[in-house]
């Protein structure tokens, strides 16, 4: 059938870079050939032991972690505001948590440069978190909203008449609901912060920088497979990660939920 | 209600004092040189319009058009495919394989080409690497994920019995998408179209690399000027720009999508 083809060329069109940066990063020699010529670890190893990676690498622990202890509760709690009883002006409301979505990367990015460099923050790390923290927060609430819509009012009441304080009735029955919007919202805010990069690229330098900036400025001044083999590290790792999400956490309905 | 959403008005806040310090600068006079800065000018916003930066304006806008067209060709039918399937495991195979790229990061992503597009794999008969076509290819591999599944929630709406009743009524099956399917999938095409447009306007690591120095787009311009020349009220005039135009065309994406729910 046609449609089949057509679907089966286009799939290949876009995962085909994937397959080509896993190839190259077994290529023994400097020199980028497809397909290799045969098989090495070297570039692997030279990911591991190169000082920037390393440090960017800490560097991405930091900030992404320092991002998603502050953007999990906080958009916990907005998601619980705007699907929960009465909040005047929810539309502008929701509009308002989207909007880093929609905000260019370079004008973020520029704006905090401004903004950190008049607060003399311009080494900071803090920066680049309170950065992640706004451009995740929009991803975070949408995944815990999605589960506070399907959260059965009633069975908060039930708990209250039985005698639980509003904390407990929380604790022990309304959390446990959300788990999965909370899972889907930390998937989120680790994915989205660990590779963020444009917004990432104008707040941070050498000592700072996290690891999708060391990759931008590495790519920029050598041609070996190492970045191959850091990707393909990143590649990896993400296909395991959206496998196991969409089988535990069933993407089709968040993606294709209206 | 109100106090749940205090913490993330003070984030909001944030973001929103790094877009006034943006606006701010990009009234500001530029002193080269210097961090420092001058009056109050709108000289920054002529120089959006200078002749050496019409270029990439202009580059700008033919590869967001081009872009967005590319686009909607090459999504829609992965989209139908993904909408239409009876099997869950071809559901979830597709939605694997359109989402993965969306989760692995630009810089990855736009490498990847950097390696398809610099001969590696075929030698192109034309070059392709620091090009315009090159820089087109990523952009549209950029933009197939966030389109595939604007479509595919688009086409999930319309019930294939109307496509039925057309092909068992005689219509060909080509007869049927186009009288069919294309037209009551048309929100979708419309407000995938304007979020990968707007989308593109401010793409910046595609060009970044894919073209090389040699291509520029609006965001590469924001880049120069703010971290290579350090003329960062000129910077965020384009800034500004760039931002502008993303607003408006998201504006009307909200409008036609509150128009139809309504």
């Amino acid at each position: 059938m046609i449609l089949r083809l057509v679907v089966v060329t286009l799939l290949a069109f876009m995962t085909l870079p994937t397959v080509v940066v896993i190839a190259v990063s077994f290529n023994p020699t400097a020199i980028l050939s497809f397909p290799p010529a045969g098989f090495s670890l070297r570039w692997y190893e030279n990911v591991l032991t190169y000082p920037q990676f390393q440090r960017a690498a800490v560097n991405s622990l930091l900030v992404t972690g320092g991002a998603v202890a502050v953007v999990l509760p906080v958009g916990t709690l907005a998601a619980l505001a705007l699907g929960r009883g009465r909040l005047r002006g929810r539309s502008v409301w929701t509009a308002l948590l989207l909007s880093p979505l929609v905000v260019p990367g370079v004008a973020a990015g520029l704006g905090f440069l401004i903004l950190a460099a008049a607060l003399g923050l311009l080494r900071s790390r803090s920066v680049l978190i309170a950065a992640h923290v706004a451009l995740v927060l929009p991803f975070v609430v949408r995944s815990v909203w999605v589960s506070v819509r399907n959260l059965d009012p009633a069975l908060e009441r039930a708990a209250a008449s039985l005698g639980a304080t509003p904390w407990r009735a929380f604790r022990r029955v309304t959390l446990p609901l959300l788990r999965p919007g909370l899972f889907a919202g930390l998937l989120f805010a680790v994915v989205v912060s660990v590779n963020e990069f444009v917004v990432s690229l104008f707040i941070s330098n050498r000592v700072t920088e996290i690891l999708p900036v060391a990759m931008f400025t590495y790519v920029v001044n050598y041609t070996d497979p190492t970045i191959a083999a850091l990707s393909s590290l990143f590649i990896v790792t993400t296909f395991v990660v959206v496998w196991l999400a969409d089988r535990y956490l069933n993407l089709s309905r968040v993606f294709l939920q209206h | 209600m109100k106090l749940l959403l205090a913490p993330a008005v003070v984030v909001l806040a944030i973001f929103g004092l790094a877009l006034a310090a943006l606006f701010q600068w990009s009234l500001r006079e530029f002193i080269p040189g210097s961090l420092q800065t001058g009056g109050l000018t709108l000289a920054n916003f002529r120089g959006v319009l200078a002749p050496q930066y019409l270029g990439a304006i202009r580059d700008t806008v033919v590869l967001s058009a081009l872009t967005t067209v590319l686009t909607l060709v090459c999504a829609y039918p992965v989209a139908y495919a993904l909408a239409r399937t009876p099997s869950r495991r071809v559901r979830s195979t597709l939605l694997v394989l359109t989402i993965a790229p969306f989760f692995t990061g630009a810089i990855v992503r736009t490498y990847a080409w950097v390696l398809v597009l610099g001969n590696t794999v075929v030698t192109w008969p034309v070059p392709m690497l620091f090009t315009e076509r090159g820089v087109l290819v990523g952009l549209v591999h950029f933009s197939m994920p966030t389109m595939i599944l604007i479509l595919a929630a688009a086409l999930s709406h319309v019930d294939p019995a109307y496509e039925r009743a057309a092909a068992s009524l005689g219509a060909s099956p080509a007869r049927v998408f186009r009288r069919v399917t294309l037209p009551l999938s048309m929100p979708g095409i419309v407000s995938g179209g304007l979020i990968v447009f707007a989308w593109t306007l401010s793409a910046f690591p595609t060009p970044e690399l894919l073209g090389g120095g040699r291509v520029k787009m609006i965001a590469n311009v924001v880049r120069d000027l703010g971290l290579d020349s350090f003329n960062w009220p000129g910077a965020a005039a384009f800034a500004m720009l760039a931002l502008v135009l993303t607003l408006a065309l998201l504006t009307v994406v909200g409008r036609l999508s509150a128009g139809r729910t309504s």
